[in-house]
């Protein structure tokens, strides 16, 4: 059996996901468990580039990769000793976390599996910069208008917020 | 619709990266990890929503579109909880779970 590029590039990325995702939550050491997360989310950039949608690849790299791992890497210098080591797991909790994991696995991949899907016989719309912004700004049946105003606000709501409670107020003296 | 991979794959894939995160969210106790732990789940979630949208709904955009929602989200989502995790280290010097268990102002 031959093994085309496409394929190649599939195993390749399934295999820094499997392994760098185990390793995120196993490090004990956090700041590299950010840098694990880091290459799990590009790989998964990399799944979007496959599938061919380009523009939630570059999404997904400048919003988590570019964004959100250094979003976290920041707070873990600023909260935590460089070279902190996470506690070991206490074994119930490592058994019982385990255990729900493997077993959610095993329905899931079972009713993945067994599910017969069908695929549209409708031939495919391009997906390029024209149609996602149509699609996007447009408020009939198809228009995603809403949506894209909804999460606006949320964000600005999530800004401020963020903003509000992280500054120094005016402190009680508890200590 | 890519050449010579099953769907399933890649579904298989996405549910292994969503239990570890669901692993990881209960064997650590430190608030960043359970934060990148979050961020493992949405990305799985993200990666069915692109697959299926691609494979099943070729015509449509709907799974694109909920997973650009679903990034904004997680985007607004770790910048409030940082910004909670700061106050937090502020108020009790450490980030442990366990350590953080009074909510009195």
């Amino acid at each position: 059996m031959k093994i085309t590029l496409i394929q190649f590039m599939f195993y390749l990325l399934s295999s820094v996901v499997v392994i760098f995702s185990v390793l995120t939550i196993t490090s004990r050491n956090i700041l590299r468990a950010a840098v694990y997360l880091l290459f799990v989310l590009v790989a998964t950039a990399g799944f979007y580039f496959m599938l061919n949608y380009q523009f939630m690849a570059g999404v997904q790299l400048i919003l988590y990769a570019g964004g959100i791992v250094v979003l976290i890497v920041f707070s873990i210098l600023l909260t935590s000793h460089i070279d902190l080591k996470l506690p070991k797991a206490r074994l119930i909790n490592l058994v019982s976390g385990v255990l729900v994991a493997v077993a959610g696995m095993a329905i899931s991949i079972t009713a993945i599996l067994q599910y017969p899907f069908e695929a549209t016989s409708n031939s495919p719309l391009p997906v390029d910069m024209k149609a996602i912004g149509n699609q996007l700004m447009e408020t009939g049946s198809n228009g995603y208008a809403l949506p894209f105003e909804v999460i606006s606000v949320l964000l600005l709501a999530a800004m401020i917020g963020a903003i509000i409670i992280a500054k120094k107020g005016k402190m009680k003296k508890t200590n | 619709m890519l050449e010579g991979i099953p769907m399933k794959y890649i579904l298989i894939v996405s549910t292994f990266m969503f239990f570890s995160g669901v692993c990881g969210f209960i064997i650590r106790r430190n608030l960043i990890t359970l934060l990148m732990s979050v961020e493992l789940i949405l990305n799985a979630v993200n990666i069915n929503f692109l697959v299926f949208n691609r494979y099943l709904f070729s015509d449509k955009l709907q799974g694109h579109f909920f997973a650009l929602i679903v990034v904004a989200v997680a985007a607004a989502e770790a910048a409030v909880a940082i910004a909670l995790i700061i106050n937090i280290y502020r108020r009790f010097t450490n980030i442990n779970v366990e350590d953080v268990s009074e909510m009195k102002y």
